[in-house]
């Protein structure tokens, strides 16, 4: 995994709360197999006028004008912005997969939904809770300025605007050393197989139906 | 000390290994695989030439993609129209063959839906952890089993490892006292919990469903409830185990037999929180307060009562929700309208994860029995969960009811409820649909889902419209 420090880059406002997962990445492109390639498709219809299919050019597609990632000035955005419960519904990894072929590697909402937020890690894109103030502040002074960059530092644990404010985050200590270090999460489990086996024996002794094979 | 929630003991009994940095790894008893989310994590086990740890914990079938009318059905993988679905149905017969992992494939008369599959297979046991590709896992929570779902990079370090890295989460308890109206059924009930609560009122909680309206829920109802959890934001839902859980259970192809049986019920008693346990927060239903329940927009929260007013953006205080009822207004094409029944309905869709279940089709027969479907629908379907339950249907004689009224009878599978296959909305379209999602084009691009009960959307069907199921029936 591609390991996140400090990134800094322009931010993106977009100002609706509860966005789900079928909004980040449509059902259609989930037939894919691969991990690589949905960045075309994010938000896809919020940002294009017609119905995309899989495996289509979007080059020529109609644009939707008032969708904020449509915008000239928000066109190499790696910084989201975002309101309350980003991420809600299904736990397709496709979403995270989205943001990050789109150039997305941070986001900041007041709240997440767990899966998503959870899913945000495993794939080098931090996830950011502020308080909702703060969140607002930076929506005030994105819609303000052109060109308007965030700064995070994932060690310090810190948003710092241009102006030179800076807010501080938290994130659980494991997946922030994972993100720091961009380690592979198996890996690490693996260097714990005696434990796993030694509670797979444990278990077998006090519930022996749940190791019983299955003849059918 | 005060004693343990049902969640606390499910965590202690799976955890290998607590680390002080407050992550933990959690012992995954059961894994149910489907076409949409296992590609990617395979591919990475081949990539890293890795091996699945214990190839028995896991259980495959494809859902999502596949077709649901019978002329498609019947040359298996072949009659899949789409070749981008096809290719991941294709693939996930591959996997399972590469990896030696039973799959019941498009053929086998046990496919269906993984959350209609595990428990109808007593693969979903009490006590198990039980962990999917797919957040409506948390239905399994119904049988006191730790369950949610996860991402494919977590299939992938189950796979591999038969743990997760997992952090505690919080106890919440719902309880729903009382008895419940006629017609009002666990779909209701569920709805109401979250229009009371929110979409995003559980996330970081585990939830407990309890008080004696659920304990009075058949397991197909329980299933119904703690399938919509993740609606209301938690991952986990979770109902005591009780006789009813057991005789459910008993006798299904994968339930322990004989000594081990007897030995896994009197384990099992032990799965409900104890009564001194505490809770972080809880909340408290009234289930005679519940009434049949219909969304208007475009979050599950969005509910209402069928007998209220559609809510209006200009009359909420909170500027976040006024923005989002204005959109969803919009978006649901309601402008004009004042009531549910205003609303002219296209289509109707019986089925999906949450409410594809025999019970789910018997309530729905029971109310179009004897009348026929609207002449101005377009279209009304019946999706049975799985094969199994499509022949128990045609043995009751219920796919006669169906077809006699005027819907169609279909295939097992998820269908219309995400249309990643053929069946879907058009723009515009509203329909009164009994799964679980009624996001912004989840039914198809420009789709208007309703969320209702079986019998709700039965009673649609027959109106043309929404209408009390109560007084449909009384006609």
């Amino acid at each position: 995994m591609r390991p996140f420090t400090v990134h800094t880059g322009i931010a993106a406002p977009l100002d609706l709360a509860n966005v789900d997962t079928d909004m980040i990445i449509p059902k259609q492109f989930l037939k894919s197999i691969k991990r690589t390639g949905f960045g075309k498709n994010l938000f896809d219809e919020l940002r294009y006028e017609d119905e995309g299919q899989p495996d289509q050019e979007c080059t020529g597609r109609p644009l939707r004008q008032d969708f904020v990632l449509n915008q000239p000035r928000y066109q190499r955005t790696s910084v989201l912005l975002a309101r309350q419960n980003f991420g809600c519904g299904s736990s397709r990894e496709h979403a995270p997969w989205a943001l990050d072929d789109f150039g997305i590697r941070v986001i900041i909402a007041p709240s997440f939904a767990d899966i998503f937020y959870n899913n945000c890690f495993k794939n080098g894109l931090l996830p950011i809770v502020l308080h909702e103030e703060e969140v607002d502040q930076l929506f005030r002074e994105v819609n303000s300025t052109e060109g308007y960059q965030l700064t995070v530092d994932l060690e310090a644990q810190t948003v710092t605007t241009p102006s030179g404010t800076s807010f501080s985050f938290l994130v659980d200590t494991f997946r922030k050393h994972c993100l720091l270090k961009g380690l592979d999460d198996i890996g690490l489990t693996l260097e714990e197989a005696d434990r796993i086996r030694a509670y797979e024996e444990k278990r077998q002794q006090t519930a022996p139906w749940l190791f019983a094979p299955r003849s059918l | 000390m005060s004693g343990k929630t049902l969640y606390d003991k499910l965590w202690d009994a799976h955890l290998v290994q607590q680390r002080d940095d407050g992550s933990a790894l959690l012992y995954i008893d059961l894994q149910l695989l489907h076409e949409v989310t296992s590609p990617q994590a395979f591919e990475g086990l081949r990539l890293a030439g890795r091996k699945p740890w214990r190839v028995s914990s896991n259980l495959a079938t494809p859902d999502h993609n596949v077709p649901t009318t019978v002329l498609e059905r019947k040359s298996g993988v072949d009659g899949i129209a789409d070749p981008v679905s096809k290719i991941q149905v294709t693939t996930l017969d591959d996997n399972c063959n590469e990896f030696g992992i039973t799959e019941f494939n498009m053929t086998d008369i046990r496919q269906g839906i993984v959350h209609v599959v595990g428990p109808e297979q007593g693969a979903t046991l009490p006590g198990m952890t039980v962990v999917c590709g797919d957040s409506h896992t948390s239905t399994h929570g119904a049988f006191g089993a730790l369950a949610h779902g996860i991402g494919t990079s977590e299939v992938e370090h189950v796979l591999a490892t038969q743990c997760l890295v997992a952090k505690k989460m919080r106890n919440m308890l719902v309880r729903v006292d009382g008895q419940l109206n006629p017609y009002v059924t666990a779909k209701d009930v569920v709805l109401a919990i979250i229009g009371k609560i929110g979409t995003a009122g559980g996330t970081g909680f585990a939830i407990e469903f309890g008080g004696s309206a659920i304990q009075s829920l058949s397991m197909e109802g329980r299933m119904t409830v703690c399938n919509m959890a993740i609606e209301a934001g938690a991952r986990v839902g979770l109902i005591a185990v009780d006789q009813t859980t057991i005789d459910y259970v008993k006798d299904r192809p994968y339930a322990p037999k004989g000594e081990q049986w007897d030995m896994a019920v009197a384990a099992w008693q032990d799965l409900v929180s104890d009564a001194d346990a505490e809770f972080d927060e809880v909340v408290v239903l009234k289930a005679e307060d519940i009434k049949p329940q219909v969304t208007w927009g475009t979050s599950p929260e969005m509910v209402i009562a069928i007998d209220q007013p559609i809510p209006k953006a200009e009359d909420q205080t909170d500027p976040v929700k006024r923005e989002s009822y204005a959109r969803a207004w919009k978006y649901m094409g309601l402008e004009g309208k004042e009531t549910l029944g205003d609303i002219v309905l296209d289509r109707v869709f019986i089925g999906s994860c949450t409410n594809s279940r025999i019970e789910d089709l018997r309530a729905a027969a029971e109310v179009v029995k004897g009348r026929k479907v609207a002449s101005t629908l377009k279209q009304a379907i019946v999706v049975p969960g799985s094969g199994l339950v499509k022949a128990q249907a045609e043995q009751e004689g219920l796919d006669k009811i169906f077809t006699e009224a005027g819907l169609e009878w279909r295939e097992p599978g998820c269908s219309m409820c995400l249309a990643m296959n053929a069946d879907k909305l058009g723009q515009g379209e509203h329909c009164a649909s009994t799964s679980n999602r009624n996001f912004e084009g989840r039914q198809g691009f420009g789709g208007r889902t309703h969320l209702v009960s079986p019998a709700m959307a039965a009673a649609a069907a027959i109106a043309g419209r929404f209408v009390d199921v109560n007084d449909l029936v009384k006609q």
